[in-house]
């Protein structure tokens, strides 16, 4: 096993798994930890995950392919979610997503060639009174590796992907 | 109408430290726990409370709290599990998020009283993993009443002992459905059971469990330190209290206001969140999330409790309202909810996992004006034929939309059938 957890990482794992009766429990907020960790979820990580937590691989696999915020190949720095569920599709959220697609010249799910931006469209976000909304996670970011921006317009979404890139060139 | 001004939760807003313990104690918080564990009353007690308050569950189903709570079994050797239901995601829906960045510790409060009342020493607040603020808000609100001794061993010395614990989800609607967050919590794929037995017999690791909402947690302590029938008396027949209502969409003001049950909807829309944008009139709303059907803008004079919506064949659900103008084409935003459905059916019930594509195919083909086979009855029959016929409510909840759309606005719709275009939108 050739993966390996950094001190904080370790130290993060064990209080997570003091909340729970039985180790397997822990598997949710463990993958998020590997993925923060590891970029991404791969099946090395994925049996990394299953030894620590005595989870045979394929019940593991079966989780991270479940949920939708386990990346299973690598993302960009920022992962730009544009949410188009109902309130935001009544307030602009698809003409941002049109936007995005345009301006960082990829597809739904798509990464750009620089590796910077991966965009995506989602579900809703919990943000419908100030729709239309976009999640950007930035696994640099200890404090708020998941952000919401919130009261979008073409505009303003076209001037956060400037900030995020100006942030990524200085390696902020 | 009731007294429109009284606020509970969202009483101290405008306090900008209320999310920490010292802002929240210094607004009276923790007075509920005290008074239960320090003023001698008993578990037995502080349920009667919740049950003479008629305080209808926040996440959608309107089941009363404390008969829930009463589903426990009176003796068991095994330990009982409180959850909270923190996956807010139902579509529409934005308010259990204000609680837990906001106000997170009226949560933490509800949830120790909450525990002491069903005799349970452990809860877990299952927080949808996309709202990390919320995690995060939660998570200290946990840590700074564990140092205080509201939380842990012995609580305020009265020899309760209780612990808290933060899970955050994954991203997955369907673990909002509380068998699955309780299979989600234990480590597996958010796929849901078969009820019965119902969790408060066999739930979290096998052992008795009652799933609450967020909000109707955090009403508990104001119910505990005003008795139940003061908050009962706030709301209308059956529905008692306040509740947290959301409008968004086409409004001047989209936000949330905390108002008593029974508020109609027409003051929320009207007063409160200003009415229409701008001069395009008001077409339909859908009153409490995706999975209610729509009313027309003729029907807004409406009483918003859980017998109401219903007997206009739709439900309050969640009680945030998205309200959409003339011009919206109602196929397009039908088409909207049912990807939604379609995206988030754990797949374990044939009816649901194929007729959710099915019915989403079918009504993307309409939105574009094709004909479809069987024209507008074969929505009707995919939607017949998903209802009733899952393990969960999920397949429910797609199809009932549809029929309410079908149903309120038949007419528009007909009108796409082989048009070979939106006949709405330009």
């Amino acid at each position: 096993m050739s993966l390996a957890f950094s001190e904080n990482a370790q130290r993060r794992f064990d209080l997570i798994v003091g909340r729970y009766p039985n180790l397997q429990a822990a598997l949710l907020p463990v993958l998020h930890l590997a993925q923060a960790e590891f970029g991404h979820v791969s099946p090395e990580v994925m049996d990394f995950v299953g030894h620590l937590l005595g989870v045979p691989p394929i019940k593991v696999q079966q989780v991270a392919t479940f949920y939708t915020m386990y990346n299973l190949a690598p993302v960009g720095r920022f992962h730009v979610q544009v949410c188009t569920n109902i309130a935001c599709y009544l307030t602009g959220g698809k003409e941002i997503l049109c936007h995005l697609k345009q301006k960082l010249a990829v597809e739904n799910k798509g990464t750009t060639a620089d590796g910077v931006f991966t965009l995506e469209e989602v579900e809703c976000l919990a943000a419908c009174g100030t729709a239309p909304a976009i999640q950007v996670n930035d696994p640099h970011d200890p404090e708020w590796p998941i952000a919401y921006h919130e009261n979008q317009t073409v505009a303003s979404a076209d001037a956060l992907i400037e900030r995020l890139r100006a942030k990524a060139g200085s390696n902020g | 109408m009731k007294n429109l001004d009284v606020k509970i939760l969202t009483k101290h807003l405008d306090d900008p430290t209320l999310h920490t313990l010292s802002g929240y104690e210094s607004h009276g918080g923790y007075g509920g726990l005290r008074k239960a564990l320090k003023g001698g009353m008993t578990p037995e007690k502080v349920h009667e409370e919740v049950k003479a308050a008629n305080l209808r569950g926040r996440g959608g189903a309107g089941f009363p709290a404390g008969i829930k709570w009463g589903f426990l079994p009176k003796q068991t050797e095994k330990p009982v599990y409180l959850v909270v239901n923190a996956d807010e995601g139902e579509p529409g829906t934005f308010k259990d998020r204000l609680i837990m960045e906001r106000n997170p510790h009226s949560l933490i409060e509800g949830c120790l009283l909450a525990c002491w009342a069903i005799k349970s020493k452990t809860c877990y607040i299952y927080i949808r993993g996309e709202l990390f603020k919320s995690y995060k808000h939660v998570e200290q609100a946990i840590d700074e009443a564990r140092a205080k001794g509201y939380i842990g061993r012995n609580i305020l010395g009265s020899g309760f002992d209780c612990e808290i614990y933060p899970h955050p989800g994954a991203g997955a609607y369907i673990c909002g459905e509380e068998m699955a967050l309780i299979e989600s919590l234990e480590g597996k794929p958010g796929q849901p059971r078969n009820k019965p037995p119902f969790p408060a017999v066999v739930g979290l690791f096998g052992c008795p469990t009652i799933v609450n909402n967020v909000e109707t947690l955090a009403y508990v302590p104001w119910i505990v330190e005003n008795g139940g029938q003061a908050y009962a008396d706030l709301g209308c027949e059956r529905n008692g209290g306040l509740k947290l209502w959301g409008v968004s969409g086409h409004v001047k003001r989209p936000g949330l206001y905390e108002l008593p049950m029974g508020v109609p909807m027409r003051y929320l829309i009207e007063e409160c969140a200003g009415g229409m944008r701008g001069k395009v009139p008001m077409k339909g709303v859908i009153p409490g999330g995706s999975s209610c059907p729509p009313l027309l803008a003729s029907e807004i004079d409406i009483a918003l409790d859980f017998e109401s919506l219903k007997q206009a064949n739709s439900m309050l659900g969640t009680g945030c309202l998205t309200v959409f103008e003339e011009g919206v084409c109602t196929v397009r935003l039908a088409s909207r909810i049912a990807h939604f459905y379609e995206h988030e059916s754990c797949g374990q019930c044939t009816p649901c996992r194929e007729g959710t594509g099915w019915l989403h195919r079918n009504i993307k083909k309409l939105e574009h004006g094709e004909h479809l086979e069987g024209g507008l009855g074969l929505l009707e029959s995919i939607c017949n034929r998903i209802l009733g016929n899952t393990i969960c409510a999920l397949g429910d909840a797609a199809a009932m939309p549809i029929q309410g759309f079908l149903q309120r606005f038949g007419d528009e719709w007909a009108a796409h059938l082989g048009a070979g275009r939106c006949p709405v939108e330009a």
